[in-house]
């Protein structure tokens, strides 16, 4: 249970003010860049900040990084590149649409949704478009390869962009909402609207996987380092499934951290290391280690400042993390 | 509670005039902002407003009802507006003219995270005074969008005579006695009587009497929809009260568009207050009887082939 007395890193945390809803976070290697509803996106390295305005007169809905590009999707239909050194550019528009859904792959492809329709761009600018059954929410690349998974309605479909075969269709009813890829890319997963999420075992044999009981949506995933676990938002304590035998999760019990008297709101694994930043609801951020469940404290509970965004820096030195008041830091390790 | 965020659902057949309205509210000087969720772009001439563009995607819930269906698209919308908080005071949704106001009104009751941050105001359906009575016959489509809605604005009351007029309003009546009826031309009403009616807060069904503007003559009854009212001029015992209307909406809840109801339990200081959507039921004990008042039970349903006689004869057995 955890209480109040977990020892504390808040004095560790540079705060910062964003002025708007954080709606996604990415690293530069050592600059933050954070995604704002109101269309901007603040880059903080060394105490400096430095605000960007990546979509002017809208708001990003979505952000993904590869580590070298801050990429953004606005309720202006555009698609926005915003790199370390404060430069920004329009990568793809579609007029009058939103896009709210958004991946990156480390190659420097990218892939958005507009409605059903999915865009693929490679690396050499190469774009496919797919229509899927119906809108397009959840979009997440394979670990490796170019190859793209895609949440809808009633399913996911599992698609690459520059072979002609026809897309791969996982089938499941319901509403399907993000998407993730286990790291060893045996294993989709999506969360859906009736609180749970669903999952495929891709290797061998096509089996479903059903993770429910969880009192809210889960709009939050992170796979550990190792790939072993998969972290999870949603309910009021971080809910992670052992993944690291090839059945997944079917048939044990998942680990739950962090229980407090408020939603969990994000997770983010550490890069290297079996400890895990959860975001809450009430705005409070701990830090669990997996191995014996002690925490740390990162910041305590702020009125109307529920965690919005979270991300590690490659290393696992830093942690940046967003509110959905505007408030924001970033905590270095000591 | 009160700082969530009010959401106008704008029905109407195709060509009543819901344009003509939506683009009355944006132009008025009323000091607000609205966030506007449409089907399509180009007619709204308006700039400076938060427009989005919706796909009317109807998904069912996985529990096993027919009827349990949201907008998968409105959830994902209101997701992202909540984003932009501030930016807007309250946030209207244009339905295309075939659409079903079911769905986009169970959304808000549904998911947890829309009725976290916004509530259903009201359903408000522009009809055509010309063509409605026409549209009532051949278009399911148009009956249902009457039957749901909290307003009505009957439009182009131009093109019609008084007569004509007066049957349109009864056929109106017929199926849905209990909405506001305006006449207008153009559209032109006050924007007070399209938003913030807060059609859906418990606490503002005080009394459920029919809307009439003036005493009617005809006496239509529509073949397929209406409403069934029934009144017990006393109390009622919660104990059977409960599991009937229960047991009613979940097996009569596809064919119930709407339901409301005020009851009296036995030494309970306050009403207890419902309203539903199909299968979706919401009530609870709201504002106290005052001294003197008559404790009186009265439930109303709008649907499609109701029972009436089982359903008069279920809730007078509830009689306390």
């Amino acid at each position: 249970m955890s209480t109040g007395t977990a020892p504390s890193l808040s004095q560790n945390v540079a705060p910062l003010d964003t002025g708007a809803h954080v709606t996604g976070i990415g690293w530069l290697k050592g600059t933050a860049a954070f995604g704002l509803g109101d269309g901007g996106v603040l880059l903080a390295k060394d105490g400096e900040s430095h605000r960007v305005e990546a979509h002017p007169d809208a708001g990003v809905l979505v952000a993904a990084s590869d580590g070298e590009r801050f990429v953004t999707g606005g309720d202006d239909g555009r698609v926005a590149v915003t790199g370390a050194d404060g430069s920004t550019k329009t990568l793809a528009e579609s007029k009058g649409a939103w896009i709210d859904s958004l991946a990156v792959n480390a190659g420097g492809a990218f892939a958005y949704g507009v409605g059903k329709r999915v865009i693929a761009r490679d690396d050499k600018g190469r774009e496919k478009t797919l229509e899927v059954p119906s809108a397009a929410r959840g979009l997440a690349f394979a670990p490796k390869g170019y190859r793209l998974a895609i949440s809808h309605y009633n399913g996911a479909t599992l698609w690459f962009p520059n072979v002609e075969a026809k897309p791969e269709v996982l089938d499941w009813k319901g509403s399907h909402l993000d998407v993730t890829w286990s790291p060893d890319a045996r294993f989709v997963v999506t969360s859906m609207q009736e609180n749970a999420l669903h999952g495929w075992r891709l290797i061998p044999d096509k089996g479903h996987m059903r993770m429910s009981g969880y009192p809210s949506k889960t709009r939050s995933f992170s796979w550990s380092g190792d790939g072993k676990w998969l972290a999870t938002s949603g309910a009021e304590a971080a809910i992670i499934w052992p993944f690291e035998s090839k059945e997944g999760p079917m048939g044990k019990a998942p680990r739950e951290c962090g229980v407090r008297p408020a939603k969990v709101s994000r997770v983010a694994f550490h890069p290297n290391t079996l400890v895990l930043a959860v975001g809450y609801e009430d705005g409070c951020i701990l830090l669990i280690r997996l191995n014996d469940a002690s925490e740390l404290l990162v910041r305590p509970a702020v009125k109307d400042s529920g965690i919005t965004a979270m991300a590690w820096d490659k290393g696992g030195k830093r942690l940046a993390f967003g509110c959905e008041d505007g408030q924001a830091g970033i905590l270095t390790l000591p | 509670m009160t700082d969530k965020i009010p959401v106008t659902v704008l029905t109407g057949y195709l060509g009543a005039g819901k344009t003509t309205l939506l683009n009355r509210i944006l132009t008025e000087q009323h000091g607000k902002k609205y966030a506007v969720i449409v089907n399509e772009f180009g007619e709204i001439g308006i700039d400076n407003e938060l427009v989005v563009g919706a796909d009317e995607e109807v998904f069912e819930m996985n529990n096993g009802c027919i009827c349990c269906t949201v907008r998968g698209d409105l959830i994902r919308i209101l997701d992202g507006l909540m984003k932009r908080k501030g930016k807007f005071d309250a946030i209207i949704v244009e339905t295309t003219g075939l659409a079903d106001p079911a769905p986009v009104a169970q959304t808000f009751f549904m998911d947890q995270d829309v009725s976290d941050t916004a509530r259903l105001d009201a359903v408000v359906t522009v009809a055509d005074a010309k063509w409605l009575s026409d549209r009532l016959k051949d278009a399911p489509e148009a009956k249902n969008q009457i039957a749901f809605a909290d307003v009505i604005i009957l439009n182009k009351i131009d093109l019609v005579s008084e007569s004509e007029l007066e049957e349109v309003e009864a056929r109106i009546r017929a199926i849905n006695p209990y909405a506001k009826v305006h006449r207008t031309q153009n559209c032109a009403i006050p924007i007070s009587e399209v938003l913030d009616r807060k059609a859906f807060d418990l606490d503002r069904i005080i009394e459920l009497e029919p809307d009439f503007l003036e005493e009617g003559h005809h006496h239509h009854h529509d073949e397929d929809m209406q409403s069934v009212s029934v009144a017990i001029d006393g109390e009622v015992d919660p104990e059977k009260f409960m599991p009937w209307i229960s047991n009613l909406t979940q097996v009569e809840g596809p064919n119930i568009l709407r339901c409301k109801g005020i009851v009296a339990f036995p030494n309970e200081p306050k009403r207890f207050v419902f309203q539903g959507v199909h299968m979706i039921l919401d009530g609870d004990v709201q504002g106290e009887w005052k001294p003197g008042e008559k404790h009186t039970s009265k439930v109303v349903f709008i649907g499609r082939d109701l029972n009436e006689k089982a359903i008069k004869e279920g809730f007078l057995a509830c009689a306390a």
